[in-house]
């Protein structure tokens, strides 16, 4: 598909001018930041909307392609293209970004026009990293996430926001460092090129693979983050702000389980095949000891910030259990995650920007001081803990379902993080919006207009994936697919009709 | 009459250094003219080198593009540290404006006679003219104490790497005969000199001599104090100048007059690197001085610079070229920010200075913060670019193993870097601090913020430039 002008290079740079053009208001008219930052990301919302709608379904070839000879001496192009898998990420990007915008529209007062052209700058760069089909722009874009999320959490962050800077910045740095060294090898062994589709058609030595496999996990699993390298995970959540811990979960550590998608799998399949059972492994801890962590949290954001561990356990789980259910439950799990725990982001960055606390037991009994906002939340909770007709569920059952077909135990041990799951959510949502009312919430206002507005795309995406999610899977079918042909070869590859998988899960949505 | 058209940007250059100081004595009042002499005398040398090809005096001297990549490096460094100088010198009392902007010109031609000699005579030569004019340009902060110290320990340790170097040449000299360097490679191969011990033994002391220069450890010890004690445009200019005039001199040698002991240079230089990769980024972790922690990561960049050399392939020089050239223009913006701080009893040069700069001084800041990411070398910025030919290069030759440190290295030294954007950005200013704006500093701080956008996200032409002025092209 191509619409006749390079969409996507609009997409990663219009909000990069955008920053740029913040950069240039002088302070004195610091009042309209926001505003053309609103304007920049709606902006570009609007104009990745024809990628939803023009893209073909039908082929898993790589659509929407811009190509340009970038430094010929090492054979690097500026080569963009999106595909099946990518699609849903890049209008997830451009969709969370207008929230994050609008969350912080009174909760950042400080170095304003900096946070808003770091916002967008970051906005750009995600884009690009999954637009990206050269290793070497990939690469790019990747490490210049770095630049605008350090500023981010290290400026306008909580109180302890010096130590998660530094701690998500170098976490993330020697993961990316070892992967740079991976690529290096890849193009060598690879002819001399960083053309990501080339790379992939090409078979390598398994013990080349193996090397590279884990070059490549040091930075995506950080990324994910999987266990045991998620420990910067609860601190970079906790102590960024609201905005900062909307990216981060919403589209952040997507680009870690992208990076499997995209690379690992295809690139390295012996490889990928030969660690299946250590990524499940991995897995199922970090969805068993993410939710277990949860239920011992104080502290609301850092709660969801370890549940974001576990339920990025599912995504690993789904993706290494190297069948059609598993990949797609896995990828649109983590569309799911990222509306779901960027929703459950954003109303904690709403309520804490008048409590100023994020400790649990400071609140209690909002239900009755702010009872729309406890109706959001709720459906918020429902759908993180996966109750059937909202969007977790679709996901988390391909996963399950997906994991059973691989290994049994690992579907069954996932089957348990679900129950703890709820129990965590549920008992979150109980001590913050039943009982008492504490008298330190008592005067909290409800949600005004624009919190409304910031919630409800979230709410919407929520009841659509979970009712009809064969639009948003219906995308990635025949992606997936080749990806899976790519990974197990044409003899392992289960002849699964993609229907088939669907209708069963829909009956027993229906009941 | 010997052709010495070759040598016109050189002799150029040198009637600059006389001028100036010719006109520094007619127009004692007018602080200008000097510095726009020795401007106008660099930019008009850079047009003449890219004009300037061929040999001179029976292949001791060679202008080819290799020795014009470096000459143009130089000289833009030469016309970044001037321009740096002009209001600094009058805030620090340096009031010898024509010595001053003179040893910097005759410094210059030093380093652009280094990176063409092709006979080792020349090759000293040109190294003693630059190093002496350093040693003084140290030592001119005379009412400082430090000064003085920093350059008696450069002068002592610079002058006992230049008898080693001459001590080497004259094994290299007794073994093969000859001081032309394509003689040497000739003369050693024919002989099979590769297991000569006194071959070798010379070729271990000129490596070591021009790791004294380059700043490598474990031969590094002179360079934070000389870097702290000398004036900070001096020590700007004495990081980006001399240091790649040493790597053009360093790798000429190595690659033209010892190729057949590659097996042996480049195992004493893995280790080097290794050392100074470690030793700059892991020391500076721990400064409390700006001067001293960019002291210290120029030692560390040294070490990247060295992955370069050690295939001993073309590829592997242009990348040390590469960064090199991106290195002159994050460096010197880190130095150009940190003269803007310096004022008039004012020192400017505790990390804790930049407590809370982002809050008065927004665009200051940014610039810093840009340069400081380009150190790390995180992209989009040049940094990347430089790091990322280097590590292709090395790994492409089978270096995997330095390069796997390297990496590492260069993650340990993202928290320094990001020490000074957290003190700038995520701190209350503790003081007001004023800024020592002049047009000179401004023009360098364009100029290197240029660089390093647009060397960052558009190296095609740099990369084309370096592979074209491979060595025998």
């Amino acid at each position: 598909m191509d619409l006749g002008f390079p969409i996507l290079s609009t997409l990663i740079f219009l909000p990069i001018i955008g920053a740029a053009a913040l950069l240039l208001i002088p302070r004195s008219k610091q009042s309209d930041v926001p505003r053309l930052a609103l304007l920049v990301t709606i902006v570009e919302f609007l104009a990745s909307l024809p990628l939803w709608f023009q893209f073909d379904k039908t082929t898993h070839l790589m659509q929407f392609v811009e190509r340009k000879a970038w430094i010929p001496s090492w054979n690097v192009h500026y080569y963009l293209g999106i595909d099946g898998i990518s699609i849903l990420f890049v209008l997830l990007s451009t969709l969370i970004t207008v929230l994050c915008v609008l969350v912080s529209w009174t909760a950042i007062q400080e170095k304003v026009k900096e946070f808003y052209a770091a916002l967008l700058f970051l906005e750009g760069a995600m884009i690009g990293v999954f637009c990206s089909l050269d290793f070497f722009l990939f690469y790019i874009f990747w490490e210049a996430m770095l630049i605008p999320m350090y500023l981010i959490i290290g400026v306008w962050g909580g109180p302890g926001r010096l130590y998660a800077a530094v701690k998500f910045f170098l976490y993330t740095l020697i993961g990316s460092v070892l992967m740079l060294v991976g690529i290096i090898t890849l193009y060598f062994y690879g002819g001399h090129t960083f053309d990501i589709l080339k790379l992939s058609a090409q078979s390598y030595p398994l013990k080349l693979q193996m090397i590279l496999f884990w070059a490549f996990f040091a930075a995506f699993a950080v990324k994910v983050p999987m266990w045991p390298v998620h420990t910067w995970l609860p601190d970079a959540h906790t102590e960024a702000p609201a905005a900062g811990s909307v990216i981060l979960a919403g589209i952040l550590i997507k680009m870690g389980a992208y990076g499997f998608l995209r690379f690992s799998m295809p690139m390295l399949p012996q490889a990928t095949q030969a660690m299946m059972v250590p990524m499940l492994v991995l897995s199922v801890i970090a969805i068993i000891y993410g939710a277990v962590i949860c239920l011992g949290q104080d502290d609301m954001k850092r709660l969801i910030a370890y549940s974001s561990v576990s339920h990025m356990g599912f995504v690993t789980l789904g993706m290494f259990a190297l069948n059609y259910q598993g990949v797609e439950g896995a990828i649109l799990q983590m569309v799911n995650h990222g509306v779901v725990t960027g929703a459950l982001f954003l109303s904690v960055g709403i309520i804490y920007e008048q409590t100023h606390t994020r400790e649990i037991a400071d609140y209690g009994g909002l239900a009755t001081v702010t009872p729309v906002f406890a109706a959001f939340f709720l459906v918020f909770t429902m759908a993180a803990v996966g109750l059937p007709g909202l969007n977790g569920f679709i996901g988390e059952f391909l996963i399950i379902l997906g994991g059973f077909t691989a290994k049994t135990w690992a579907g069954f041990l996932a089957a348990t993080g679900i129950i703890v799951g709820a129990g965590y959510m549920l008992w979150l949502y109980q001590r913050v919006f039943f009982m008492e009312v504490n008298p330190k919430v008592s005067s909290v206002r409800d949600l005004n207009c624009r919190e409304v507005v910031t919630l409800l795309p979230m709410l919407l995406l929520i009841f659509w994936i979970g009712i009809y999610p064969n639009v948003f899977l219906s995308y990635m079918h025949t992606s997936v697919n080749h990806l899976l042909h790519q990974v197990n070869g044409s003899a392992g590859c289960a002849q699964i009709n993609p229907g088939m998988v669907l209708e069963t899960a829909l009956r027993i949505i229906g009941g | 009459m010997p052709n010495i058209a070759p040598l016109g940007p050189e002799i150029f250059l040198a009637a600059i250094g006389c001028a100036v100081i010719i006109a520094d004595l007619i127009w004692k009042e007018q602080r200008y003219v000097v510095p726009v002499i020795a401007v106008t005398g660099a930019i008009a040398t850079i047009l003449m080198v890219t004009q300037t090809h061929g040999e001179a005096f029976g292949g001791m001297y060679n202008a080819d593009l290799f020795g014009a990549f470096f000459k143009v490096l130089c000289l833009l460094g030469f016309i970044m540290g001037v321009l740096i100088s002009i209001k600094n010198l009058a805030i620090t009392g340096l009031t010898r404006e024509g010595e001053y902007y003179g040893l910097m010109t005759f410094a210059c031609v030093g380093m652009m006679v280094m990176s063409s000699a092709a006979d080792l005579m020349v090759l000293y030569l040109g190294l003693e003219l630059m190093a002496l004019s350093v040693y003084c340009l140290v030592g001119l902060l005379k009412t400082d104490p430090r000064s003085s110290e920093a350059a008696i320990k450069y002068f002592l340790l610079g002058a006992f790497a230049s008898c080693l170097l001459l001590f080497g040449l004259s094994y290299v000299y007794g073994t093969t005969g000859t001081t032309n360097m394509s003689a040497i490679a000739k003369a050693a191969a024919n002989s099979g000199l590769s297991s000569n011990p006194a071959f070798l033994m010379g070729l271990g002391l000129v490596v070591i001599a021009f790791a004294f220069k380059v700043a490598a450890a474990p031969f590094h010890m002179w360079t934070p104090d000389a870097y702290e004690g000398a004036a900070t445009p001096v020590t700007a200019f004495m990081s980006v100048g001399p240091k790649a005039a040493g790597f053009a001199a360093l790798g000429r040698v190595l690659i033209e007059a010892f190729p057949a002991a590659q097996a042996n240079w480049s195992a004493a230089l893995t280790i080097m690197a290794f050392l100074t990769m470690g030793i700059g980024n892991i020391t500076a972790l721990c400064q409390t001085s700006i001067k001293r922690m960019l002291a210290y990561s120029s030692i560390a960049h040294a070490g990247y610079a060295l992955l370069g050399l050690l295939p001993g392939t073309s590829e592997g020089m242009s990348a040390t070229m590469n960064y090199l050239f991106i290195y002159l223009f994050m460096n010197m913006g880190a130095f150009a920010v940190v003269i803007l701080l310096q004022h008039k009893g004012v020192i400017g040069e505790a990390l804790e200075d930049y407590k809370g700069l982002a809050k008065n001084h927004p665009v200051a800041a940014g610039l810093m913060l840009i340069f400081m990411f380009s150190l790390t070398g995180i992209p989009p910025t040049a940094g990347f670019i430089g790091k990322f030919s280097l590590f292709m290069s090395a790994l492409h030759a089978g270096y995997t193993g330095i390069v796997i440190s390297a990496v590492i290295f260069s993650a340990i030294s993202a928290y320094f870097y990001l020490r000074v954007i957290m003190l700038m950005y995520m701190y209350e200013p503790e003081k007001e601090i004023a800024l020592a704006t002049s047009g000179g500093l401004t023009a360098v701080l364009a100029m290197a913020l240029a660089g390093v956008i647009w060397l960052g996200c558009y190296p095609a032409q740099l990369v084309a430039i370096t592979s074209k002025a491979l060595l025998g092209q």
